[in-house]
């Protein structure tokens, strides 16, 4: 009895010490994921999961992917940062120290992503976020790109939109006050706004705070102040209420939206309130064709839903940072040297060609790429209008 | 040989009684060393810092929750005072910034006035705190909380408010001056300081425990108005009391705000008052060791259990309440180390 | 002169979730001076069960019924059987979380907190095992909008203010003239007499517990029938700030739980049409801590004697 007890207890330690050795046989390369799993937006963290998780098993299904002579497989690391700041940071530097990721993607939030590129750049690691629009997360750091347009681009879009097609002269605006993205993006909105109309053609600039239900005071000021068109650049979920209210209260005039409205969710949560309505954002899923057609077609037959601008953006970041560690022709093994070797790779990409449109980047780290105007059809689709290229 | 012995005596008996500073002293430096040699990678430095401010919160907030037997529940609020009041000082006057234009000092100074600026940050948050005592005077238990909690969603809507710096989106500057630290000296800075004021704070709130005012403080919880009988002066405690705590929030938050490089109002919400209020019964009302064990356990179990992602809110909540049910006096209870650990006389 | 009108009915939709939560912190509370601060999360499962209950009958779910049911009557089954089962989770809340604290005679505030947690895990248990998508509750009443001049008001505004003050008068008459009303009140005089007077004091806290949660339920109902979009955390705003309007009421009386929930409704309804949106959080808590400063028992609170 204890002979065969010390035998298996020796063979089990023994593979114990021997797995190791196994796994270290098929060399990897890490990439981190700082995403919102939980907290506020965690349809965000799922989209980007679930895009990643998809390119991850094509690209190692087909057997991995093949720097200079070497084969690597992906190992991407999911880590939830809560949409908190503090928790964003904390993810960044353990994929950065413990983790030793040659790469991070995300966070996708402009709050987590601006404290997280500050330390992803003070580390020199590349980091790319692919939602962020903020121009403050890229702004003097070299290591951290973007995947998408910015808020200052975004804004005149949305003001151009309005005049030409709505022949708006008044415009309301009805934001977030306690939350970075629609805070910023309204205030470019205003400013292009009035550049095109003059001072005060902004004739209702209304606020609310993150989680509130109720918009009727805000909206009632609204409505009595004539304005042509209410612009709100709110998420998925606020959208409906804030659609339906204005509705209640008797607003029958043209509302506009930004790239947060593109989730797959705000349709099965607004409902017909929605259809008729504008929004600017990074890709148009219904007519779209080619790889984009693919992406979405292959989404959803795995995971049940359309996907959103989210899961796009998140895979051609991914693969942007794929193709950058393609370029560099042959990692050393040495975290520091392929980091910076990675990042000067990225700033060098041209004419990527990605699912949301061809993307070649500034001295910035930003994309020069087009905006899509999307109109939401009777049909509830997300249908694209026109597109705005800089 | 006998004036030799006595001088020895007397040596052992001066290290015994200071014996936990000099463990802490040189456990301190240990760290600081290996930090330096880049023995440990910088996560787990992040995480220790995080358990120090972690220790001040939580037994800031014991001095009116657990000693005082009150009920505060914003104590966020002071925090974000702190950490905003330091981190607009330091960036004003030693980095140059966008808002703030260039630096008004040299940024040589960071590095000396950075203990200066944290203290004004508490000052500041203490100020705070005594506007939430005074009308504290005449409530008690339940009321208290309420303008507690009215007192930390005011200060976060204030800030968010204040466009100069930054409202919602946030305030950033901070690792340019501990940048400029290391320029001068390239220690740890932000390790340093945090176990210094560590230590610190626990020591203040040792002597202050000890003094009368913490007995004042404690025959306030057991009753009020015997203790005005016995003349003890409740208002003076109070105000105390409060002034202490709030602080030494504002302390923690100077601290937090540099270690993170970047603060916004979203931090400092009800949920953050939580976490410190759990972290306090957690202990023991009343124990300081067990609040500073307690803010030990739970950030390393914060970030142990990082990977359950959704269930870790669902798994921490329901630990304490088998806690509150099989152990409700927390860890400690009422006790200290020292009595555990009570020599045999 | 139309803003105030129009601003006027908003509030008083606004504040009547308010009330009809504050409603339920202060039974809980003049009963067992408990802060049951879970009472927001309770407010939360009322609103997902009547979720749950509304789309399996509008045939919605995966369990589809053999015939159709109208839908004025869908939304009256819903709320009720939504009040009946919140009831449920708020009496074992009571038996599992508060009851044995009480039996131990532990400190208030280990029941409180021990209140907050299970707040947590309401909240965060949902998010797990519900996911992350955000859910629309089924329209079940057609929404019609009375127009007076630049006025609107939806039939839904009018229903909600109607049952609130309905759900009001009802407890006040409970309270008032049942016997059980009666248990109610002297429990909150004084614990210890109850007993002995041959009252059986678990009943009629678990009584208190069926009301509060039930008035949580219809709340949460209601809510999501004028605001149709539900999320896991949606109690815990509205749950803090209720409890504030309850305190400064008066906690313990129902009387100016009422009114202390209308009160906040109006006064950040108002603060936001006149000021720039963005004070009012700010305003708001201003103006009640002012208020308590004067009255710190709250507006219709009674300060308690205790004996030396």
């Amino acid at each position: 009895m204890n002979q065969s007890k010390r035998l298996i207890s020796i063979v089990f330690m023994l593979c114990m010490f021997l797995t190791p050795l196994l796994w270290a046989k098929q060399p990897v390369i890490k990439i981190g994921f700082n995403i919102p799993l939980t907290g506020d937006i965690p349809k965000v963290g799922e989209g980007s999961m679930y895009a990643a998780k998809m390119l991850e098993e094509q690209i190692n299904e087909s057997g991995g992917i093949l720097v200079g002579e070497k084969k690597y497989l992906l190992k991407f690391i999911f880590e939830d940062n809560e949409a908190k700041a503090e928790s964003a940071t904390a993810v960044a530097l353990k994929l950065i120290t413990q983790d030793r990721v040659l790469g991070i993607i995300g966070p996708q939030a402009s709050k987590q992503a601006i404290p997280a590129g500050e330390i992803c750049d003070s580390y020199e690691t590349p980091m790319i976020s692919p939602w962020s629009t903020n121009p403050q997360t890229t702004e003097n750091r070299p290591y951290v790109f973007r995947g998408c347009f910015l808020d200052p681009f975004q804004g005149p879009v949305a003001a151009n939109f309005v005049t030409n097609e709505f022949k708006a002269k008044k415009a309301a605006v009805l934001y977030d006050i306690a939350s970075d993205y629609p805070k910023g993006l309204a205030e470019f909105f205003k400013r292009a706004f009035e550049k095109i109309h003059g001072k005060g053609s902004v004739v209702a600039y209304e606020t609310f705070t993150t989680k509130d239900r109720d918009f009727s005071a805000q909206l009632t000021n609204i409505i009595r102040s004539g304005a042509d068109v209410l612009f709100t650049p709110q998420y998925y979920d606020e959208v409906p209420l804030i659609v339906k209210q204005a509705h209640e209260l008797g607003w029958k005039k043209p509302i506009m939206g930004s790239d947060s409205w593109g989730s797959a969710e705000l349709m099965n949560l607004c409902g017909n309130d929605c259809k008729g309505l504008f929004f600017s954002t990074h890709y148009a899923a219904a007519g779209a064709g080619g790889k984009t057609l693919r992406f979405i077609n292959k989404y959803k037959a795995k995971y049940g839903y359309t996907p959103d601008d989210v899961a796009a953006l998140t895979w051609d970041s991914t693969r942007l940072m794929i193709q950058a560690i393609l370029n560099t022709k042959g990692l050393t093994g040495k975290d520091r040297k392929d980091r910076k070797a990675i990042k000067n790779q990225l700033a060098k990409i041209e004419n990527f060609v990605g699912i949301t449109g061809k993307m070649t980047f500034t001295p910035q780290g930003d994309p020069n790429k087009c905006a899509v105007v999307v109109r939401i059809s009777d049909k509830g689709e997300f249908e694209f209008f026109m597109s705005v290229c800089p | 040989m006998f004036p030799d012995q006595q001088k020895f005596n007397d040596m052992t008996q001066y290290l015994y009684k200071y014996r936990f500073w000099i463990l802490y002293a040189l456990f301190s430096l240990t760290i600081i060393f290996s930090v330096q040699q880049e023995w440990i990678n910088a996560y787990i430095q992040l995480v220790m810092m995080y358990i120090g401010i972690n220790i001040i919160l939580s037994s800031s907030l014991n001095i009116v929750n657990g000693y005082m037997g009150e009920f505060s529940c914003g104590h966020a609020g002071f925090v974000a005072v702190g950490a905003y009041v330091t981190s607009v000082l330091n960036v004003w006057l030693f980095v140059s910034d966008r808002v703030f234009g260039a630096p008004v000092v040299s940024e040589n100074y960071a590095l000396f006035l950075f203990p200066v600026t944290l203290l004004i940050g508490g000052i500041a948050a203490a100020f705070v705190g005594l506007l939430v005592a005074i009308p504290s005077f005449n409530t008690r238990g339940d009321y208290l909380a309420i303008i507690t909690l009215a007192v930390n969603y005011i200060v976060k809507s204030a800030i968010e408010n204040i466009q100069i710096i930054g409202g919602a989106r946030g305030f950033m500057g901070m690792r340019k001056v501990v940048n400029a630290m290391h320029d001068l000296w390239d220690i740890p800075w932000m390790m340093i300081f945090t176990l210094v004021f560590t230590g610190l704070t626990v020591w203040i709130i040792w002597r202050f425990v000890s003094s009368t005012y913490g007995k004042g403080i404690i025959a306030v919880r057991e009753d009020e108005i015997a203790a005005e009988i016995m003349s003890v002066n409740t208002q003076r405690m109070k105000m105390t009391a409060f002034m202490l705590s709030s602080g030494l929030a504002g302390v923690a938050g100077g601290l937090f705000a540099h270690v993170l490089g970047y603060i916004n109002p979203g931090s400092f919400t009800i949920m953050k008052s939580t976490e410190v209020m759990v972290m306090v019964y957690l202990g023991g009302m009343g124990s300081l060791s067990g609040s500073v064990l307690s803010a030990i356990l739970f950030t390393i179990l914060l970030e142990l259990l990082r990977p359950l992602q959704v269930i870790k809110w669902v798994v921490i909540p329901l630990m304490l309440i088998l806690l509150m049910m099989f152990r409700p006096e927390g860890i400690m209870g009422d006790r200290e180390i020292k009595d555990i650990f009570r020599k045999k006389s | 002169m139309e803003i105030l009108i129009q601003n006027t009915l908003n509030a008083l939709q606004w504040g009547s979730f308010y009330a009809l939560i504050a409603l339920g912190y202060t039974l809980v509370y003049g009963v067992l001076l408990l802060i049951n601060f879970a009472h927001g999360d309770i407010f939360m499962v009322g609103a997902y069960v009547g979720f749950f209950f509304a789309v399996l009958f509008t045939g919605n779910s995966f369990i589809q019924l053999p015939f159709s049911i109208p839908l004025w009557l869908v939304f009256i089954l819903t709320v009720v059987l939504s009040m009946i089962v919140t009831s449920f989770v708020g009496v074992t809340l009571e038996r599992v979380a508060y009851r044995p604290l009480r039996r131990k005679g532990a400190n208030r505030l280990y029941v409180v907190i021990t209140a907050l947690m299970c707040g947590l895990i309401l909240e965060n248990g949902n998010l797990a095992f519900f996911g992350a998508s955000r859910r629309l509750f089924p329209e079940l009443i057609d929404k019609t909008i009375y127009s007076f001049g630049t006025i609107n008001i939806s039939n839904i505004k009018i229903m909600v203010i109607l049952t609130a003050i309905t759900a009001f008068i009802f407890l006040e008459l409970i309270i008032r003239k049942t016997r059980i009303g009666m248990a109610m009140r002297a429990i909150s005089y004084d614990r210890m007499a109850v007993p002995l007077m041959g009252i059986p004091i678990d009943g009629v806290i678990v009584f208190t517990f069926v009301l509060g949660s039930s008035m949580a339920a219809l709340a949460g109902v209601l809510f999501v029938t004028a605001y149709p979009v539900l999320e896991p955390y949606m109690g815990a705003i509205i749950g803090w700030k209720a409890f504030i309007a309850a305190v400064v009421g008066g906690i313990g009386e129902i009387r100016g739980a009422f009114v202390g929930g209308f009160l906040l409704g109006f006064i950040e309804i108002f603060v936001a049409a006149f000021f720039p949106s963005t004070l009012r959080d700010l305003i708001a808590f201003s103006l009640l801590l002012i208020l308590l400063s004067f009255k710190p028992t709250g507006l219709f609170g009674v300060s308690r004697s205790t004996k030396i």
